[in-house]
């Protein structure tokens, strides 16, 4: 398959299922207020998968539109990273997930904004200014969680723990991804890699939080491989579409 | 509790948009971006804790608008103003 088709797939499966998951809150949120900032970073993240799936189509040149791609494939055909299927947990575990996938974002879409890939580059740039602002709203809780109350950094450090082996699944990389960043059309993974780790310890620094030691890292991210929770995403996502073939809005 | 003013285009007044609830004088900034702001309203944007605000609630009504009732001459009505003038 075309590497640079697979490439947008992952960055397009990542954010339709981030999305996906985080608006699982909508109506659900602490408060109102946040309640609606989540639901805007979510569909932040479908409008990005959108515009991604939209270029990946275009790629593929079968003819198909950007709904096949979201809406009709297998679960070992998504090739989103672990991390944006996990469930939200409490409101601690949800803002980590949203953090380290801003920090994460921000480095890529800086990064694509550059690209040779004139495409590329104009979705990354147009969504460079929305993950900022993910950024920025993530890390303002966080300072808060981590500097709060005892029940506040309790829940902060149980969100670590519980994410942290996740983290690495965000730079895992696809067939041909390697020649597409000699060919600086995308970044290098491992460069993206080692300044989100350095960004990230950064500002735990800042906010008085502990990187976990352990070293171990959940493997599969990007393969197809997924975690118990993902066909539950699925189901919901496509439930409209499986059951009522080719329905528009 | 903040209360949200939100300026539609440069060289506008804020206008009072409605409130938020807010840990900190951050969040209620952004949480006002996130409320007030999703749909292009805004250019600007200021919170202020709704405590500080100074209203005329309690007032003796009629002693504090009233007398205003009958001075139509402070009415800036009798002067032209310049095409080139925009929200006026």
């Amino acid at each position: 398959m075309n590497p640079l088709y697979q490439y947008i797939l992952k960055l397009a499966d990542d954010t339709l299922i981030f999305g996906q998951r985080l608006g699982e809150v909508c109506g659900k949120g602490p408060y109102l207020e946040e309640d609606i900032a989540l639901t805007n970073i979510a569909l932040d993240y479908l409008g990005q998968s959108s515009n991604l799936y939209k270029y990946a189509v275009q790629i593929q040149g079968e003819g198909k539109t950007e709904d096949n791609l979201a809406f009709l494939r297998l679960e070992k055909e998504y090739v989103n990273c672990q991390l944006s299927e996990l469930p939200n947990g409490d409101y601690a575990n949800t803002i980590l997930k949203v953090y380290f996938f801003a920090v994460y974002q921000k480095l890529l879409y800086g990064a694509l904004s550059k690209s040779s890939d004139e495409q590329l580059s104009a979705i990354a740039e147009k969504s460079l200014k929305e993950v900022k602002y993910h950024y920025t709203h993530a890390s303002t809780w966080i300072k808060m969680f981590a500097g709060g109350t005892e029940e506040s950094k309790i829940r902060l450090k149980n969100a670590v723990e519980n994410l942290w082996e996740y983290t690495a699944g965000m730079f895992a990389i696809t067939n041909g991804e390697e020649d597409l960043a000699k060919l600086g059309i995308v970044p290098d993974a491992k460069d993206l890699h080692e300044n989100w780790k350095q960004k990230v310890a950064e500002d735990f620094i800042q906010f008085g939080i502990q990187i976990p030691d352990s070293e171990f890292m959940q493997k599969g991210s990007r393969t197809g491989y997924h975690t118990e929770y993902f066909g539950f995403i699925l189901c919901e996502l496509q439930y409209m579409q499986r059951t009522y073939p080719n329905c528009v809005w | 509790m903040w209360e949200v003013f939100i300026q539609t285009k440069p060289g506008l007044s804020h206008k009072h948009a409605g409130t938020v609830q807010a840990p900190t004088a951050e969040m209620a900034l952004q949480n006002a971006r996130d409320v007030y702001t999703r749909r292009m309203e805004g250019t600007s944007i200021w919170v202020v804790p709704s405590k500080y605000l100074v209203t005329s609630e309690g007032v003796d009504k009629e002693a504090f608008f009233d007398p205003a009732d009958d001075k139509l001459y402070r009415h800036p009505t009798f002067y032209e103003i310049p095409n080139d003038v925009k929200n006026m």
